[in-house]
Formats: structure tokens, sequence, C-alpha cells
């Protein structure tokens, strides 16, 4: 084992985070400020992280020596080491912007010291679904996920927080009732040993079954989603970013780890249809929506609807082991640099139309003409983040669009094809919308002024949006790395 | 004997899960939802509890209580997220259900 390898980084990634999130209680005024130390540290971890797993191939640990079936397991695969990351970059980048917001300066609110300890406890709890290898810690983590997530949501409304917190109340129990009907038949938690147990049988079935709806719910697929739209509609900026761009897609995550690591074989026909086509519902449906929206941030919204939708495709196109095809390791890394390049690429657009509505009072596309001539950086970022999401080319979006596009027609699923291209049209005419208001006329209208280190944020993460594309090599590659014997490929 | 302890426990939780996911699904109360949650939770937490019991005479298995614990903080946290969210609503709002759902009956 080399020297990387050998330090603490998985219990480092949550432990972390965690003890920020306690510290940012204690810190009081200084809470904003802590994100300066944390967010290198974070980054420099990641790093390591993917360090060490692109030289060492899956990392594992067992916490305090204790093994699997008394204690907790962590691990890390490429996919792991890439959320990992992608958590890391994003998360510090909305911090940066949050701090702004959430600071005590230049306007002291509850707000200033709320944010932060629930900031960093997101962070822990994303970067423990990373690393997670055990179905109930999944659960723990879940839940302080959907309970930092409800809190932050609750800063735009208490409507919406409530709404979103019926359906993790559903989905949460949902998923707890399954754990337990797992636990009933296998008499173990841990991935690897369930991987090696378990028995599609009618008692496994209907408690994954039960897991994935639960999770469902919580990722916001069609036709689950209610609650996603009013969450966004009035949450701040940092938070409808992080929403969008990471918190759905740990509930994805999940799902993935269940049916891909845990039980590839019982993907049968059925459930890869059923995921498949509610995928192609929510695509359909959230791209027509967005284009019917005259709110920049609802259509930023409708969007992700959309854009989850293409997440399940993975299902029908990376079929389980009994399926395994040359094609599927192309449609499930497809799907993980989808999942990627929209998490940048839709973070920078919750925080370009974060500053629009600084900027203005309000993100009414009618109102906004000429508003890209007042806030130049921003709007680059708005365009770049666009680019990437109607997935053209050299975008990340284009990458993850190419892979999965190839690999449904080399699996003669021209459905999912078809809806791939019309949802990459679709994309364009609603992000269009905006970006033809804020350029329109001449003049430029009156606005609040907005520091140019803040537009800076979005164009950052929108340009690692891009850059995926351009060096699409090295994630491919990276994302291959333990991946689950169901999606490999059988040479190409 | 064909009806165990274990196996009543288990039938009683899925009346629980039954009888609280009816009260979820029906009441737009917000209060009642937290209430139906809370039942459909104790269901579960039976149901679990009873599912280490499987082999009559032998020890029970331990782990299921241990999620069971893990279970009930979890919701615990859950159920305090949502009285206070529902209490602001409720100053907010003067109503204690969703907008969309207003019926006679919550109002």
């Amino acid at each position: 084992m080399s020297a990387v390898a050998a330090w603490p980084l998985l219990e480092l990634t949550v432990a972390l985070p965690l003890a920020a999130s306690l510290l940012a209680v204690a810190a009081g005024r200084l809470a904003a400020i802590l994100l300066y130390a944390m967010a290198p540290v974070m980054i420099a971890l990641a790093g390591l992280l993917c360090l060490a797993v692109g030289r060492e191939g899956v990392l594992e640990t067992a916490i305090g020596g204790w093994r699997a079936p008394l204690g907790i397991a962590l691990g890390a695969d490429g996919l792991s080491a890439v959320f990992v990351a992608t958590a890391a970059l994003i998360l510090s980048a909305v911090g940066l912007f949050a701090q702004r917001d959430f600071h005590v300066e230049p306007q002291e609110s509850g707000r200033s010291y709320t944010f932060w300890p629930l900031f960093y406890a997101m962070w822990a709890a994303l970067n423990a679904i990373f690393v997670g290898r055990d179905l109930f810690n999944f659960y723990v983590a879940l839940e302080l996920l959907t309970l930092t997530a409800v809190a932050m949501v609750a800063y735009g409304g208490t409507a919406a927080a409530l709404r979103y917190l019926m359906f993790a109340l559903m989905g949460s129990l949902a998923y707890l009732a399954g754990v337990g009907l797992i636990y009933a038949s296998a008499a173990t938690l841990d991935f690897e040993r369930l991987h090696l147990v378990l028995e599609a049988d009618r008692t496994v079935m209907l408690g994954t079954a039960l897991m994935t709806a639960g999770l469902l719910a919580k990722a916001a697929l069609f036709p689950l989603h209610a609650w996603l739209l009013p969450a966004h509609g009035n949450a701040p900026a940092a938070a409808s970013a992080l929403l969008s761009a990471l918190v759905v897609k740990a509930a994805f995550f999940i799902i993935v780890r269940i049916w891909f690591d845990m039980m590839p074989e019982a993907q049968t026909p059925w459930l890869t249809n059923t995921l498949g086509l509610l995928g192609i519902a929510a695509a359909l449906y959230g791209s027509l929506l967005a284009m019917r929206q005259s709110r920049l941030k609802l259509i930023i919204a409708y969007s992700t609807v959309a854009q989850i939708g293409y997440l399940f495709f993975v299902f029908p196109l990376a079929n389980g082991s009994a399926f395994a095809l040359p094609w599927s390791a192309g449609a499930w890394s497809g799907v993980m640099f989808h999942a990627v390049s929209h998490a940048f690429a839709k973070a920078a657009l919750f925080l370009a139309a974060g500053l629009v509505i600084e900027a203005l009072g309000h993100d009414r596309i009618a109102d906004m003409k000429g508003i890209a001539r007042a806030l130049p950086i921003t709007w680059l970022a708005f365009g770049l983040a666009a680019v990437s999401l109607m997935s053209l080319p050299p975008s990340g979006g284009f990458m993850a669009k190419y892979l999965i596009l190839t690999s449904a027609l080399a699996g003669g699923h021209v459905v999912y094809a078809l809806v791939m291209i019309v949802g990459g049209l679709l994309a364009a005419v609603y992000l269009f919308r905006p970006l033809n208001a804020a350029l329109a006329g001449t003049g430029a209208p009156a606005i609040a002024p907005v520091p140019r280190y803040r537009q800076a944020i979005p164009l950052a993460l929108a340009l690692v949006a891009i850059a995926i594309g351009l060096a699409s090599s090295l994630p491919y590659e990276f994302l291959q790395i333990g991946l689950p014997e169901g999606a490999e490929g059988s040479g190409e | 004997m064909m009806f165990s302890g274990a196996i009543l426990y288990a039938l009683c939780g899925a009346a629980l899960i039954g009888i609280g996911v009816y009260g979820f699904i029906t009441r737009a109360h917000l209060l009642r939802r937290i209430l139906a949650f809370n039942v459909i939770g104790s269901g579960v937490f039976l149901l679990i509890g009873a599912l280490g019991h499987r082999t009559p005479g032998a020890e029970a298995d331990p782990v299921p209580h241990a999620l069971i614990i893990t279970g009930i903080v979890v919701a615990l946290s859950l159920t305090a997220l949502a009285v206070a969210l529902v209490l602001r609503h409720v100053a907010d709002t003067g109503r204690a259900v969703l907008p969309e759902e207003e019926t006679e009956e919550a109002v």
C-alpha cells in the first residue's frame, strides 16, 4: 500500500465536514470564514482520494478496525472518487458565493448563523453517501442530507419546505422498511456480502422495490418531482444550486449502488424498462414545461426535472450482468458524465440566476431586457452552462450525450436515442429564451451593483462543465475503476 | 405453534403501516400527517424488530434493535423539524395545510 492510500482519507472525507458543522455552531459570527480553511482542505482531500483510487484501485477501510459484519465499512471506487471531487468543487464554489448572503456582514440575520452548520452537515452527508458501503449507513446519511436540504429550502418559504419534507418522510420510511426486509432475508447490510448472498426472491425484490421507490421520491424523478419546483422557486441561490446539483444526485447514486453493485443480476427487463420510461417521461415533461415558464429560476428547475430523467437511462442502456453487452460500459460512463457535468452546469445556472435576482430584484424573463449588458460575466457563465446542458460540443454534456447516444443506438434502443436528441433541442429552446431576453434591445437596465468576484464563481463552474468535455478521457478511464461488474464492457 | 409472537408483532406492524399510510394520504392537515408518519414509523420499527426473531427459540438478532434505535432517533429529528416548520407555517399563514390542499376539514 502506498503512502497516500495509507492515510485515513475515507474517514476524513466524512469526519472533517462533520467537525466543521459543529465548529460552525460554536464559531457564531465567524462561521462563514471557516470556508477559507475548509474549501482548500476538502479539495485537497478529494484530490488525494482520486490519486489513491487511480493508483491503488478500489479503496476500502473498516472504521476502528471493525470489519464488515459488525463495523462500518467505507470504500471508494472510481465513481465514489469522482462524486467526492465534484461535491468538493461545487460546495466550495457555492460556499464562496454564499459568503455574502450568509455572513454577519453586510447584514446580520438568523441565516448568518444557521446556514453554515447546515452547509457542512450537508457536505458530510453527501460524502458519507459517496463512500458508503452499507445500506443502513446510506439511510442515516440520506436522512441527514434531507434534514439539511429541507432546512435550506425553508429559507425560501415554509410551504415549499413542508411539501419537500412530506415527500422525504414517506421516502425515508419506504427506504427503511426496505432495509428491514433485506436484512431479514440476508442477515447483513454490507454491500459486498449482500452481493454474494442475496437471492432475488420475493422478500428481497419487495425490499429493493421499497428502497428504490423511496429514493425516487428523493431524486425527484417524474412523477415524484412535485416538491422540486416550489423548493427551487424561492430558495436562496446557494440552496437551489446545492439541491439541483448534488442533493438529488445523491439519491440517484444510492439507486445505482443498489442495482449495479448489490444485485445486478436482479435487473429484470421489467425494472429497467420502467425506470427508463419514467426517465423518458421526465425528460419530455420537464423540457416542455421549462419552455412555458416565465421565471428564470423555474426554467432552470424544470430543466433539472428533465435532466434527472436522462440519469435513469442507465438502467435500460447498461443492463445488469446477466445482459452485459459491449456498449453497456459506454452507457454507464455516459450517464455518470452527465450527472457530473449537469451538476457543474446547473450549479452555475442557479448561481447566475441568483445574481440576476440580486441585481434586478426579480427573475421575470419579460422584464430583463438587455440585462446581459449590465452583467456580462454572469451571462457568459449562463451561456457556457447552457452550452453544456444543450450538449453542444465540446462540453461535458456533449461527451455524456455522445456516449449515451452511441450505446443506445448500438443496443437498438432507438426510442431513448430519439428522446436524447429531442431533449437536447428542447433544452436549446428553453435556454435560448432567457438568453434572448438578456441580449435583447440596445440599452442596459439599471441594476444594483454586483461585485465581479461573485460573477466569476458561476463562470468558473460553467468552465469546469465545459472542460470536462475537453479533457474527457481522464474521467472516462477513472470512472471505470471498480466498475460494477454489471456494467463492465466485454471488449469493444 | 404456527402463530408465534413474532408473527403477531409483524402483522401488527403491517397493520400500523397500513393505517398510517391511509392517514397520510387522506388527511391534509399537516399535524395529522406528521402523526401518520409516526404511526407508519412505529409500524416499520415493529416489523423490523419482529423480523429479527425469525428462528423460534433462538436468541433475538441484536442488529435490528440497533436499526430501530437509530431509526427512532432519525424519526424524532424529522418530526421535530416538521413540527417546527408547521408552527412557522401556521404563524405565517394562519393555516396548517399546504396551499393547494385546502379543504373544509383541514382549515
